[in-house]
């Protein structure tokens, strides 16, 4: 006899680990099966958590959460070749008792996470890769294969938490391949370093963090983004690009990456560290318009797998972390009322979505992937014009300011004519609006 | 410029080795060859796996493995990429991620 559950869950990430643990907490008989030798062993990420999604979930979780550092800083900056231009904000409220945002290191919050599945009564079953979606005549899911002897498993509704590659939904046809252009590829490296310089250099106490997000000269006119944040003992440093601009134009991730590191106004601050690790990992970037369908006659799709990821404002796991909590709720209503877990029942998940933050904010900005995409020079002439710019406003000598003005105004011109620098900036705030 | 040396990096993680048993391969030698003239994988692959040989051709070598999927992304025009993620419990082990 096959064993059969309510609910398989594929994956231990934040979108996995949420969905079990809610169907655990309502009481259904919950499976969740992870490839990666413990839950996180396969997760990377900036990181910055986002607190509100989780609390959702477990309200005390800062009694025992593997937390770093609380945000009170945040940075935004264009990089120049050798300069910088941004803008910062810190706020000593965001010391509050529950702090908003975190850094976090995923291997470790994972597994965290992954043990108050199983407190929460999931069976969780690790070094196990799932196969592929066992179906019936009807299309209808049943089940998984997994890559162990005799590794059938029956349930009711399969939940695929299986992150960015999503394969198990591609091999069953429920998915198209990641077109390159919809898909970061992002590098990373943690350095440790002795926390009275992170405090000394980034200007914080105790458990205060600051995170620094860059666009500029660093990605070569690809369409990315670099990071760094602080953590208690480390620092997180990493860049990512759309696969497509890669393909493109050549370069090397790792080039990139050293390239980053190297910076004059970023090497000073990640000086003297040791790097423990190189990490990989795709981030979906397709926005609202890539997503696919979420839900059918027996399965559902959440997280990554399910591409709500909001490139605009980087965040991803608290999107994981609210789909799969919806996908457990809607399951959970579903029990109540007796009804089956079909397509037709099931879209009350997709109603959870279309209703909730996360669709509001994919569909907000569903434009911006394709204006990204088509307008290089916000990855490359406007952070050298800016840069530039201040350079010339900033540098006392003899020539006078108005002087000073129409040269900064004629050097963007000539970048950029006058139409395309108006009709950018019409873009970008369309894209925003 | 200093040459940038993945090895060294890749030298950091940990892996749990599936021994004689690549998690992906390149379907047709041939292809890579004859057909696909930029040979992205050579460059876009985070950990290095994939190598031009001297023949034209490309070598790869999974040992290094990141499982990031890009490579099985950009082959999709040729299709020349057989993409999986290792056994259960085997490849990355990431201790921070
Ligand atoms: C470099 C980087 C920086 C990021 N920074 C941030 C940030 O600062 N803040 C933020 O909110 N988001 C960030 N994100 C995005 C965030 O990491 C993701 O949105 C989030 O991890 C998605 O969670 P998930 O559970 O859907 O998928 P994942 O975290 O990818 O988890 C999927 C899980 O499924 C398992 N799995 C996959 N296939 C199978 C299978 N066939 N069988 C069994 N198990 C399987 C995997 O091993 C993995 O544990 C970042 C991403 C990257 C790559
Ligand atoms: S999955 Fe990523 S790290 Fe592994 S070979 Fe492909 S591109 Fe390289």
């Amino acid at each position: 006899m096959v064993e059969k559950f309510d609910a398989i869950v594929v994956g231990a990430g934040p979108s996995g680990n949420s969905a079990a643990y809610t169907l655990a907490k309502g009481g259904l008989k919950v499976l969740q099966i992870e490839r990666g030798e413990y839950s996180g062993s396969k997760n990377v990420q900036g990181a910055i958590m986002y607190a509100d999604a989780l609390e959702r979930i477990i309200p005390d979780f800062r009694e025992d959460a593997p937390l770093e550092r609380h945000i009170i800083e945040q940075r935004i900056w264009l990089l120049g070749d050798d300069s910088y231009i941004g803008t910062n904000y810190r706020s000593d409220s965001f010391n509050s008792e529950r702090p908003n945002r975190y850094t976090i290191i995923r291997a470790q919050f994972d597994k965290w996470f992954n043990e108050k599945v199983r407190e929460a009564g999931a069976l969780v079953i690790c070094e196990t890769t799932v196969t592929e979606l066992l179906r019936d005549a009807s299309g209808k899911v049943y089940g998984v294969r997994t890559d162990r002897e005799n590794g059938e498993v029956h349930a009711d509704v399969v939940i695929m938490a299986d992150g960015v590659n999503a394969l198990l939904a591609r091999r069953a046809d429920l998915q198209e391949e990641l077109p390159p252009e919809n898909a970061a590829l992002a590098v990373k490296e943690i350095h440790f370093i002795d926390p009275a310089l992170i405090e000394q250099r980034f200007q914080v106490k105790g458990d205060e963090g600051v995170v620094i997000e860059m666009m500029g000269k660093v990605t070569g006119g690809m369409v990315g983004t670099a990071f760094l944040y602080t953590n208690k003992e480390s620092l997180t440093i990493g860049i990512g690009c759309l696969i497509s601009d890669f393909k493109e134009k050549g370069i090397a991730p790792y080039k990139l990456l050293e390239d980053l590191k190297n910076h004059p106004v970023i090497k000073p601050l990640i000086q003297g560290g040791e790097v423990k690790e190189y990490a990989g990992h795709l981030i979906p970037e397709g926005g609202y318009k890539a997503v696919p369908q979420v839900c059918g006659d027996g399965w559902m799709v959440v997280g990554d797998a399910a591409h709500l990821n909001n490139a605009a404002h980087r965040e991803g796991s608290n999107l994981a972390m609210t789909s799969g909590r919806f996908a457990a709720e809607t399951l959970i209503e579903l029990k109540k009322q007796g009804k089956a877990p079909v397509a037709a029942n099931l879209a009350l998940y997709k109603k959870k979505l279309d209703e909730s933050f996360v669709m509001k904010d994919l569909k907000k900005y569903k434009n911006l992937p394709h204006i990204m995409h088509m307008s290089p020079q916000f990855f490359n002439a406007y952070p050298d014009l800016l840069n530039g710019a201040a350079h010339d406003l900033f540098t006392v000598d003899s020539v006078d300011k108005k002087t000073k003005e129409n040269q900064i105004l004629k050097s963007f011109a000539k970048r950029r004519s006058i139409f395309g620098l108006v009709g950018d900036a019409f873009k970008l705030a369309r894209a925003f609006r | 410029m200093s040459v940038i040396k993945v090895e060294d990096k890749l030298y950091q993680n940990r892996y749990i080795v599936d021994e004689n048993r690549p998690h992906i391969y390149i379907k047709d030698a041939e292809v890579c060859a004859s057909s696909c003239k930029s040979q992205p994988c050579t460059f876009c692959c985070p950990a290095n796996c994939y190598t031009k040989d001297d023949a034209g051709g490309v070598n790869l070598v999974t040992d290094g493995c990141l499982e990031c999927g890009t490579c099985r992304v950009i082959c999709q025009d040729n299709g020349n990429v057989s993409w999986n993620y290792p056994r259960g419990g085997y490849g990355i082990s990431y201790k921070f991620g």
